[in-house]
C-alpha cells in the first residue's frame, strides 16, 4: 500500500485555480520528485500535504489514514517530517541541542520545567547525528555550520520522530554539485533502509534525474506527467513548458 | 574595466574573502564559479559597496571604489543584480524601472523602457503590474532590466540561474549574450557549470574565499583535475 | 442623544482626526523608510505646538495670512529640527538593532521635554484664536467653531498631497522603493542618506504642522509628547504600518469614537453610572486591541517581511563556569551581611536595585529567550503592587499572603492580555503590550474611589517583623535572588529551550510539532507573575503607590535596564538595573534638568555600546582571550 495517497486535491486563491484535481501516490522507500515552472502550484501542493493549507476538496491519506485538513503539528505527530528550501534550524543552539529539541517535542516533554534540556535524550540525538554523518560536529553552534552540514542537520531533525513520509522542499538548493549528489545519496540510503517515502521538489535536473525513482510534473496547477525519469524527460509537453532544450543541465542519467 | 587586488572581507570574526584578485575587460563575460558559501556573493557585495572590505583595492575604470558608498559606485557605471531577485514588489514594472533610471553614459546607447521591452517582451505586456504578482522568471528579468536603466558599463549578476526553470535559464543565456553584444562587461557568479559554459569567456574558481583557478572558460571545461578538485562535478 | 448631538460629535471627531492623521502619517513614513519607530514623534508635535504658540502670539494676531504663515512656519521649523536630528543622531544608528534605535529616540523625548520646560516654563499656554475664523457656524441648530470646519478639510487635503508626492514624483517612487528594500535602492545609484534625511524632515514637518494647527484649539502643555505619541502609535498600528490611507482611516475612526465617548458622558444603567467620558483614555487602545486581533496587520497594512538586518545570533547558552558560580555566591553572601556594616541610605537604594533587577530579568526573559519585546511590562509590576496595596488596605490581608496573591493577580492580568499579545509579533506585539499597559494605567488613574486615582494609595507598610529596614532588606534580597535563580533555571529547562528554539525559527518549531503560541502565552503569564512579585516588594518598601508605577516611562525604564546590560546575556539585566538605579539616584539628586541628562546618557550609551554593557565586556574579554 502507498504511504502517501493524494486524490483529486484542489485549491483556488481568489478565483485563480492554483492546484486542480491532482492525484498521485508515493510508496514506501520511494523518492518521488515534483517538478514544474515557478508558480505552477508546487508550493501550494506541498502546503496542503503538510497541513499549512486546507484544500478546497480532495483527500490526502497517510498509510491509509485521512490527514486532510489537520494542523501541521498534528500531521507531524502522525509521521510527516519536513525540510525547507532555506534551512530552518535553531541558530543559538548547538547541533546536538537542535536534535534534542525535536526529541523533547516528540516525547511530549515541551512543558517540562525541572531537568535541563541539554540533559535529555542526548544519546538518542547523537545516534541520529551519526546517521547523517554529523556526530563530530555535535557540540558546534548551528549558526556556524557550512551550508551542506546545515542541510544534514535538518535531515537529522526531520528524522527525530521516526517519520513515515519526508517532504523536502528543494533539498539541494544552494549546494555545490558534489554535495548535492552526496546529500541525496544519504537520503536515498536512509529512506530505503527504513521504508520511508519521500516527496521532493527540485530545480536541479541533474539531482532529479539521478535520484528520483519517479517524477510528477505540475504546470498551471495541473499534473501533466507522472512516470519514470526517462519517460518524463522524453515527454514533448514537459520539454516545452519546463525542461527546454536541456542545454543548461547535465546529460548523465 | 574592473580590477580587484588583494581583497579581504570579514563577517564579524569570520574571514570570508582572502586575497581575491580578478579582472574583467570591456565587453567581456567573466564568471566566478564556486559552491554556496565559497565567497561569490560576498565578492559581489564588496564590489558594489554593500559590504566594506577589510583590505584590498577595487578599481573600476581606473578609479578606486572600495571606500565608496553603493550609490556612488552605481553612479560610476557598475550595475548590480542581486541574488534572490529583490524587486520592489509593491511597485509596478514601470516604477521599478524608474528607481533604476540614471542619465545616459557617453559611448553607450542609452536604455529606455521601450528598448528594454524589446529585450524582455514579457515585461512590456505587464507595465502596470505590481512586481509581487509576477512569476519568478519574470521577476528575474525585471531585476536585470531595472539595473540596465542605470546605463551601466559593467553588470554584476549574482547567481542569475538559481531557482529558475530550465526553460527560463535558456532565456537568461540569450539575454547575457545580447548584453555582451551591446558592449557591456558582465561579471556573474554561478554554481551551474553548464550555464556558465554557454555564456562566459573567462572563469575564476573560488573556494573558501580564495581564487583557486583562473583561465578561459574552454580551458576550464577541459580541465578535469580543477573541476574535480574545486567544483566536485 | 438627538441627531443634532450626533452630528456635532461626528464633526468634533473629524476635526480632532486631522492633526492626529498628520502626526501618524509622519511616523508611518519615517518607519517605512528608516525602520525606526520614532518615539520622539510626539515631542516633535509638542515642539510644533509651542513654536506655533510663540509665533502666532507675536505675529499671527493681525490677519489670516499672518496667522497661517505662522502655522506653516512652525511646521517648517520642526522639519528643520528633524533634519538636524537625523544628521546628528539617527544617521549613526541605522545599523543598530531596532530596540536601540527606539531607546535613542526615547532619550530624545527626555531631552526635548526639558528643553521645552526651560524655554517655555511649566504653565499651560493658550495661543490666539485664528483671525477670520473666530466665530461659529450653526449646524442643525447648534454652534460649531469655524476653525474646526477648516481643520476637517485639512486632513483629506494633506492625504491627497502626500499621495501625489508618493505616487506622482520620482522622489515618491524612491521613497516607496526604499520602504521595501533600502539597500537595493542604494545599489541602484540612489543616495540613501539624503533620502532618509528628506523623509525624516518631511515626517517631522507633518508632526510640527499637526501641532501648530492645534494652537487655537488647545493649550500648549508639557505632557503632550507622551499622549500624542501613544495616540499616534495606535493610529499607525490600527491603520497598518506604512499605510498612509490606513493612518487616515484609523485617525478618523479613533477621532470619532473618542468624540462620541465625550459626548455621551455619564450613562445610568443597571443601577450604576458608567462614565463614557472617562472611557476616552482607553477607548483607542480597546479599538486597537480589537483591530489587531481581527486583522493582525492593521486595517490597510500588509504582513511585514522578515527584517534584513537581524542582530547577530547568540552563542549557545552554557551553564556558568565554577569560578563564576562561586563569585555570585560570594556576592550574595556579602549582600546578606552588608547591614552589619552599614545602616545607611545604601540599603534603601539596594532594595530598589533588587526589586528592579527582578523586574528587568523578567522583562529580559520575555525579550531574550521568548523573543517578545514588551513596551508595557510595568503593567504587571503595577498590577502586583496595586493588588497587594488594595488587599492590605481594603481587605486587611497580611503582607505574607500578598506575596503570593499579588504575583497571582499580575499573572492573571498577563494571562488575559497575553492571549491577544501572542497572536502578533515584532513591532505590532510591542505596541499591543503598550496599549494594554495604558489601559491598566488609565484604570488606576481614573478610578478615584478604588485605586485612589492620581494620588494613589498610601500607608502600605510591612508587618512588625519586617518593618525594620534591615529585615525588609533581607526579605527583598532573598525573594529577588530566588526569583532570579528560578527565571534562570527555566531558561535552561525544556520549556525555556523550546521558547528559544521558537524564537530562532518559528517555522522549524512548528514543523516539529511545537505549539509555539501556547508556549509564548504561558511564558508571558509566568513573567507577569515575577514582575508582580517585584511590584509587591516595591509597594511595601515605599509604603505607597501611584499610577506612575505602571506608566509608559516605567516600562521604558525596564527596557533601558535590559538593553543597558545587554539583551543577549543572562546577567545583563541585573547589572543594567544596578547601573540604572544608581545613575538615576545620582543625577536626580544633583541636577535640576535630570531628565535631559538621563536622555543624553541613554543616547551616548546607545552610540557607544550597541551590545549593552555586559555584552561589551564579554566581547572585550573574548577578544582578549582569543
Amino acid at each position: 500500500m502507498s504511504v502517501l495517497a493524494v486524490r483529486d486535491l484542489a485549491k483556488a486563491f481568489g478565483g485563480v485555480q492554483a492546484v486542480r484535481d491532482i492525484s498521485f501516490a508515493v510508496d514506501s522507500g520511494e523518492l518521488l520528485a515534483l517538478i514544474g515552472p515557478n508558480g505552477a502550484g508546487k508550493t501550494t501542493c506541498f502546503n496542503m500535504l503538510n497541513g499549512q493549507l486546507r484544500p478546497d476538496h480532495g483527500s490526502v491519506t497517510l498509510d491509509g489514514r485521512e490527514i486532510t485538513g489537520l494542523k501541521p503539528r498534528a500531521v507531524w505527530r502522525l509521521g510527516v517530517g519536513r525540510t525547507f528550501q532555506i534551512t530552518a534550524t535553531f541558530g543559538s543552539m548547538t547541533v546536538r541541542e537542535n536534535v534534542q529539541i525535536a526529541l523533547i517535542s516528540h516525547h511530549r516533554r515541551a512543558f517540562s520545567f525541572w531537568p535541563r534540556a541539554r540533559d535529555l535524550y542526548g544519546a538518542e540525538a547523537d545516534a541520529l547525528l551519526a546517521r547523517v554523518g554529523m556526530a563530530e560536529q555535535a557540540d558546534r553552534p548551528a549558526a556556524v555550520l557550512a551550508y551542506g552540514d546545515l542541510k544534514r542537520l535538518e535531515l537529522a531533525v526531520a528524522l527525530a520522530n521516526a517519520p513515515r513520509l519526508l517532504l523536502m522542499d528543494e533539498p539541494t538548493a544552494g549546494m555545490a554539485p558534489k554535495e548535492r549528489v552526496e546529500l541525496m545519496a544519504l537520503v536515498a540510503g536512509i529512506v530505503r533502509a527504513e521504508g520511508i517515502a519521500v516527496l521532493f521538489t527540485e530545480h536541479d535536473m541533474d539531482v532529479v534525474f539521478a535520484h528520483a525513482d519517479r517524477i510528477i510534473v505540475l504546470n498551471r496547477g495541473e499534473l501533466i506527467a507522472d512516470g519514470k525519469p526517462d519517460a518524463v524527460r522524453a515527454d514533448p509537453r514537459v520539454q516545452q513548458v519546463y525542461l527546454g532544450g536541456g542545454s543548461t543541465f547535465g546529460h548523465a542519467g | 574595466m574592473l580590477r580587484v587586488d588583494g581583497l579581504n572581507a570579514h563577517y564579524g570574526r569570520a574571514h570570508i574573502l582572502a586575497d581575491v584578485a580578478l579582472t574583467a575587460a570591456k565587453g567581456e563575460v567573466v564568471v566566478l564559479i564556486g559552491r554556496n558559501g565559497a565567497g561569490k556573493s560576498t565578492t559581489m557585495k564588496c564590489l558594489i559597496g554593500l559590504l566594506r572590505p577589510t583590505s584590498g583595492e577595487i578599481r573600476f575604470e581606473e578609479k578606486r571604489i572600495d571606500r565608496l558608498a553603493p550609490h556612488a559606485i552605481a553612479r560610476l557605471g557598475l550595475g548590480y543584480v542581486p541574488e534572490e531577485r529583490r524587486i520592489f514588489t509593491d511597485l509596478t514594472v514601470m516604477e521599478n524601472l524608474e528607481v533604476g533610471k540614471r542619465p545616459p553614459r557617453p559611448g553607450l546607447q542609452p536604455w529606455t523602457a521601450e528598448r528594454l521591452f524589446t529585450l524582455f517582451p514579457n515585461l512590456g505586456e505587464m507595465r502596470n503590474r505590481p512586481g509581487g504578482r509576477m512569476s519568478g522568471g519574470e521577476q528575474q528579468m525585471l531585476t536585470i532590466a531595472r539595473t540596465l536603466m542605470g546605463n551601466p558599463a559593467c553588470v554584476l549578476l549574482d547567481e542569475p540561474s538559481e531557482g529558475l526553470a530550465p526553460v527560463i535559464v535558456e532565456q537568461m543565456v540569450e539575454t547575457i549574450r545580447k548584453l555582451k553584444l551591446e558592449g557591456l562587461s558582465v561579471l556573474l557568479s554561478e554554481q551551474n557549470l553548464h550555464f556558465a559554459a554557454l555564456v562566459a569567456d573567462r572563469a575564476y574558481v573560488i573556494e573558501k574565499g580564495r581564487i583557486r583557478y583562473e583561465g578561459t572558460m574552454s580551458a576550464l571545461a577541459e580541465d578535469e583535475a580543477v573541476r574535480a578538485a574545486y567544483l566536485s562535478v | 442623544m438627538t441627531l443634532a448631538d450626533i452630528t456635532i460629535q461626528l464633526l468634533n471627531g473629524l476635526a480632532g482626526a486631522s492633526s492626529l492623521f498628520l502626526v501618524a502619517a509622519g511616523l508611518s513614513l519615517i518607519f517605512g523608510v528608516t525602520r525606526i519607530v520614532n518615539f520622539a514623534h510626539g515631542s516633535l508635535f509638542m515642539l510644533g505646538v509651542y513654536i506655533a504658540y510663540s509665533l502666532t502670539d507675536q505675529f499671527g494676531r493681525g490677519s489670516p495670512l499672518a496667522f497661517w504663515s505662522c502655522v506653516l512656519a512652525a511646521g517648517v521649523a520642526v522639519g528643520v529640527i528633524g533634519f538636524v536630528v537625523e544628521i546628528l543622531l539617527l544617521r549613526r544608528i541605522y545599523q543598530a538593532p531596532e530596540l536601540f534605535q527606539l531607546l535613542a529616540t526615547f532619550g530624545l523625548v527626555l531631552v526635548i521635554k526639558d528643553v521645552v520646560l526651560k524655554l517655555w516654563g511649566p504653565e499651560d499656554l493658550l495661543g490666539p484664536r485664528a483671525p477670520g475664523l473666530r466665530g461659529a457656524v450653526q449646524v442643525m441648530g447648534k454652534s460649531f467653531p469655524e476653525y474646526d470646519l477648516v481643520l476637517i478639510a485639512v486632513g483629506p487635503i494633506m492625504l491627497g498631497l502626500i499621495w501625489l508626492v508618493l505616487n506622482r514624483t520620482r522622489w515618491g517612487v524612491l521613497v516607496r522603493a526604499a520602504t521595501q528594500d533600502r539597500d537595493m535602492v542604494g545599489a541602484l545609484g540612489v543616495n540613501q542618506a539624503w533620502l532618509f534625511t528628506g523623509v525624516f524632515a518631511l515626517g517631522s514637518f507633518l508632526a510640527g504642522l499637526g501641532g501648530a494647527l492645534q494652537v487655537p484649539r488647545e493649550p500648549a502643555q508639557l505632557f503632550l509628547d507622551i499622549t500624542v505619541i501613544s495616540d499616534a502609535f495606535v493610529v499607525v498600528v490600527v491603520g497598518g504600518l506604512g499605510s498612509i490611507p490606513g493612518a487616515f482611516l484609523a485617525a478618523l475612526l479613533i477621532g470619532v469614537i473618542k468624540a462620541f465617548c465625550i459626548g455621551i458622558g455619564d450613562v445610568q444603567a443597571f443601577g450604576t453610572t458608567f462614565s463614557f467620558s472617562k472611557f476616552t483614555l482607553v477607548v483607542e487602545f480597546v479599538v486597537m486591541a480589537i483591530v489587531l486581533v481581527i486583522r493582525p496587520w492593521g486595517l490597510l497594512g500588509k504582513p511585514a517581511g522578515e527584517p534584513r538586518h537581524t542582530a547577530a545570533t547568540e552563542a549557545p547558552l552554557k551553564p556558568l563556569p565554577g569560578w563564576l558560580v562561586l563569585g555570585f555566591a560570594g556576592l550574595g553572601a556579602a549582600l546578606l551581611v552588608l547591614p552589619v556594616f552599614t545602616q545607611s541610605y545604601l540599603l534603601i537604594l539596594l532594595i530598589d536595585v533588587f526589586v528592579f533587577a527582578l523586574f528587568a530579568a523578567s522583562l529580559h526573559f520575555l525579550m531574550g529567550p521568548a523573543g517578545m519585546v514588551s513596551f508595557g511590562h510595568a503593567a504587571y509590576l503595577g498590577i502586583g503592587a496595586y493588588a497587594a496595596a488594595l488587599m492590605v488596605l481594603r481587605a486587611g490581608i497580611p503582607m505574607e499572603a500578598t506575596l503570593a496573591l499579588g504575583p497571582l493577580a499580575a499573572a492573571l492580568g498577563a494571562l488575559l492580555f497575553g492571549w491577544f499579545v501572542v497572536r502578533l509579533s515584532g513591532v505590532y506585539l510591542a505596541m499591543l503590550t503598550l496599549a494594554f499597559a495604558q489601559i491598566v494605567w488609565s484604570i488606576a488613574f481614573q478610578w478615584d474611589g478604588f485605586t485612589g486615582g492620581s494620588n494613589g494609595l498610601i500607608g502600605i507598610w510591612p508587618p512588625a517583623w519586617a518593618a525594620e529596614k534591615e529585615a525588609f532588606y533581607h526579605l527583598s534580597l532573598v525573594l529577588c535572588a530566588a526569583g532570579l535563580l528560578a527565571l534562570r533555571h527555566i531558561i535552561f529547562a525544556p520549556f525555556g529551550a523550546i521558547l528559544r528554539a521558537g524564537r530562532d525559527s518559528p517555522l522549524r518549531a512548528d514543523a516539529i510539532g511545537i505549539d509555539l503560541r501556547r508556549h509564548q502565552w504561558f511564558a508571558f503569564t509566568l513573567v507577569g507573575a515575577f514582575a508582580g512579585l517585584a511590584g509587591v516588594l516595591h509597594v511595601f518598601s515605599k509604603g505607597s503607590i501611584s499610577p506612575e508605577t505602571l506608566g509608559i516611562a516605567r516600562s521604558v525604564d525596564g527596557l533601558v535596564m535590559v538593553l543597558l546590560g545587554g539583551v543577549q546575556t543572562l546577567t545583563g539585566p541585573v547589572v543594567g538595573a544596578g547601573v540604572f538605579i544608581f545613575l538615576q539616584d545620582e543625577i536626580a539628586r544633583r541636577v535640576e534638568f535630570w531628565r535631559a541628562i538621563l536622555g543624553l546618557v541613554i543616547i551616548v550609551l546607545v552610540l557607544a555600546f550597541p551590545q549593552g554593557i555586559v555584552g561589551f565586556l564579554r566581547g572585550r574579554f573574548m577578544r582578549a582571550a582569543a
